[in-house]
């Protein structure tokens, strides 16, 4: 069993506080597998999971998923449903009988196209595609990964044109069935060459579609092993390749990829200094005696260190928490050699002797940034338990005690799972640093107008283009507090929007003394007749109380006039997170009619603004 | 441990697993004597009781066992055999 305790802290902790639905990752435990220990992440077992399946509630989320696979996936179906319930989500699950796969997909008067899934798992067991390639002689051997994968394109593109479902592909895992041994990795006539080959292909497919993404049950089968991951005695008696074991890891899996698609990530990691980022005590070992690098255990803080700065890298925000002297603190980012992480990649640095709960919301603040998108990483199971019993919904993993065991750990909890990139990412710890510069500089002016408009600040104004549409794509994605409808567009979506006549679309940016904010608001018009419906409206809460709201409808004020429309209709549709923005079109003096606001155009003056539209 | 000592725990693993409090088994036991009992709880329950006893069932057996009490039988013979 994977944990023997867990069961009555979930069961009290989900009645206090139904929203923190991270709390199955705060464990890690010990679980003895024939004669190995495991360090794994405390997820429920399978049985649990069953346990939990039976408590859905219909106030959760619902999910529509579909799964189409050519083995058995009871036991999957029954593990993603209760790990669904444990995260509030209800999953509703189209399970074909096996070896439906192309049946279902192909024929469109099936049930698949009616029930019209929001996801679809497709999973090709290696067990069967292993059968099959045994079939082939020489020739099909060595083109067998082609002809998969020709089936496996023909399939997704089959689903694509009629539904909208995200797709989450099972890769294979390459195990050595060691018909050749290792000599496998010699010869193209190797079920391993053609299993590495098919998952290759895999990921160029999704690197190439935006509606497809990759499970990666090769990785998790490497990671927990062939034995603990498969139970021969299952496979035989139920004709399913998972054993029950593996079940809470690929359900997890499965979810994390649907959260990410659903806007659901981390975007921060807050990370202490002594004895995780280095090893011992900067104020009393001083600078010459922290452990990175060749000293003493450095190494586990150097492995530690380079994985943090890997993150930065793609765009999760790194903040610094610590109870220390701001300079001394500091000290090693800028003078020690052997320091992977520099100034340069820290966004927010905070080192003083307050609580660290206050500097988290501190922190938050200056990020403006949902605490559910926040990962805080202490060695110190004190300040740990302190960070989340006071702040709902963060993420708090309880670190081994081993440094050495750091990395390990926190890659097996997949805390930043993504469902999109883009160049903008990597530009995101600028944009923090310039926010710092900029609350500093505000401190100086005492009044708002006079601050902003030294700002000198300009917007470049352009309907949705090929190279925007990846970026407001992401934006629909991830904006829930300036978001007016919360409505999600995919890139295709939004290249179908730009490219229709019924739509008008703008994007902004916003620039200021201090740097580029880049493309920071989208707005969405639908022509309806006389009247021009605002589809969307978003803007990123980096800009808020610039003026870029006042500066946007002058923008579609001087559209609709010129195009001769009569009314602006607006609409507020209220989500947990979008408060915010709940009197936006009162405040720009639109006028409520039944749920909707109108606001008539040909009257309209300009709003003051201090941004200028650049040319 | 006494074939009486086994059914016990096994019991206990039933009612655990199933999540329900009144099942009490006999060597007789069998499928349709308990609601929650199906083919999918069924190898729930071999697994749980493989963990406990710190054993393996074969394919076969899993298969085969015609009720609860050839289930103990085997599991006897495998907790001798340790």
């Amino acid at each position: 069993m994977i944990t023997l305790n867990k069961k009555k802290d979930r069961n009290n902790e989900s009645r206090l506080r139904p929203t923190i639905a991270t709390s199955y990752i705060i464990l890690s435990t010990l679980i003895y597998f024939g004669k190995y220990f495991y360090r794994i992440m405390a997820l429920s077992s399978y049985s649990e999971l069953v346990k939990s399946s039976k408590r859905d509630h219909p106030a959760y989320k619902k999910i529509k998923l579909a799964i189409l696979a050519d083995s058995s996936t009871q036991f999957l179906a029954k593990a993603i449903k209760g790990f669904g319930v444990e995260n509030e989500i209800s999953f509703e699950i189209f399970e074909t009988d096996h070896n439906q796969v192309e049946m279902q997909v192909y024929d469109g008067s099936l049930d698949l196209y009616k029930y019209n899934p929001d996801f679809i798992i497709i999973f090709y067991s290696s067990k069967k595609v292993i059968k099959e390639f045994y079939t082939h002689d020489k020739k099909g051997k060595a083109n067998f990964a082609d002809e998969f994968v020709v089936k496996c394109t023909t399939i997704i593109s089959t689903l694509n044109s009629s539904l909208q479902s995200k797709i989450i592909f099972f890769n294979i895992p390459e195990l050595n069935d060691n018909v050749f041994g290792n000599f496998a990795n010699k010869t193209d006539l190797s079920f391993l060459y053609q299993a590495k080959k098919i998952n290759l292909e895999l990921m160029k497919l999704a690197h190439n579609n935006a509606s497809l993404f990759i499970l990666d049950l090769n990785s998790l089968q490497s990671f927990y092993g062939l034995p603990f991951s498969f139970d021969p005695k299952i496979y035989v008696t139920t004709d399913s390749v998972l054993s029950l074991d593996i079940l809470p890891a690929v359900s997890k899996n499965i979810m994390d990829i649907i959260k990410a698609i659903n806007g659901s990530f981390k975007k921060c990691v807050i990370v202490d200094l002594d004895n995780i980022t280095w090893g011992g005590v900067i104020g009393d070992d001083g600078i010459e005696g922290i452990q990175i690098g060749e000293l003493g255990i450095g190494k586990a803080f150097t492995e530690f260190q380079l994985w943090i700065r890997e993150l930065v890298r793609r765009g999760v925000i790194l903040a610094i928490c610590s109870k220390n002297d701001e300079a001394i603190a500091k000290e090693p980012f800028l003078k020690h050699p052997e320091m992977i992480l520099r100034m340069e990649d820290v966004s927010v640095f905070v080192a003083n002797w307050e609580n660290k709960v206050d500097n988290i919301l501190y922190i938050q603040q200056v990020l403006n940034i949902d605490f559910d998108s926040i990962v805080f990483l202490d060695d110190t199971p004190f300040e740990r338990n302190q960070v989340k019993n006071a702040i709902p919904g963060i993420t708090v993993p309880d670190l081994p005690e081993d440094p050495a065991d750091y990395v390990q750990f926190l890659s097996e909890l997949n805390l930043f799972e993504t469902s999109s990139i883009n160049e903008d990412d990597e530009k995101r710890t600028r944009k923090y640093q310039e926010e710092s510069q900029r609350i500093e500089f505000k401190k100086t002016f005492a009044n708002e107008d006079g601050y902003l408009e030294t700002l000198n600040m300009s917007s470049e104004v352009k309907p949705f283009n090929k190279f925007t549409i990846p970026r407001i794509a992401q934006l629909t994605q991830r904006s829930n507090q300036f978001n007016l409808r919360t409505i999600r567009y995919t890139e295709d979506d939004v290249a179908k929007i730009s490219g229709s006549d019924k739509y008008v679309t703008f994007s902004f940016t916003l620039k200021d003394i201090f740097g580029d904010h880049g493309l920071v608001s989208s707005i969405i018009l639908k022509k309806e007749k006389e009247n021009l419906f605002i589809d969307t409206w978003i803007m990123s809460c980096r800009v808020l109380k610039r003026g870029l709201e006042e500066f946007a409808m002058n923008t579609i004020i001087d559209y609709a006039k010129s195009a001769g429309y009569s009314n602006l209709v607006g609409e507020y549709i209220p989500t947990k997170k979008n408060m915010l923005v709940k009197d936006h079109y009162q405040k720009l003096g639109f006028v409520i009619n039944g749920s909707y606001w109108h606001f008539p155009i040909q009257a309209a003056f300009p709003f003051h603004t201090n941004i200028k539209k650049s040319i | 441990m006494t074939a009486a000592e086994i059914l016990k725990e096994v019991n206990r693993i039933f009612i655990d697993q199933l999540e329900n409090e009144n099942i009490v088994l006999n060597r007789a036991s069998i499928a349709d004597d308990i609601e929650e009992w199906d083919s999918l709880t069924h190898i729930q329950l071999i697994v749980a009781i493989e963990k406990h006893f710190k054993t393996r069932f074969t394919s076969a057996e899993i298969q085969n066992f015609k009720n609860v009490g050839e289930m103990c039988d085997a599991l006897e013979k495998k907790i001798l055999l340790k």
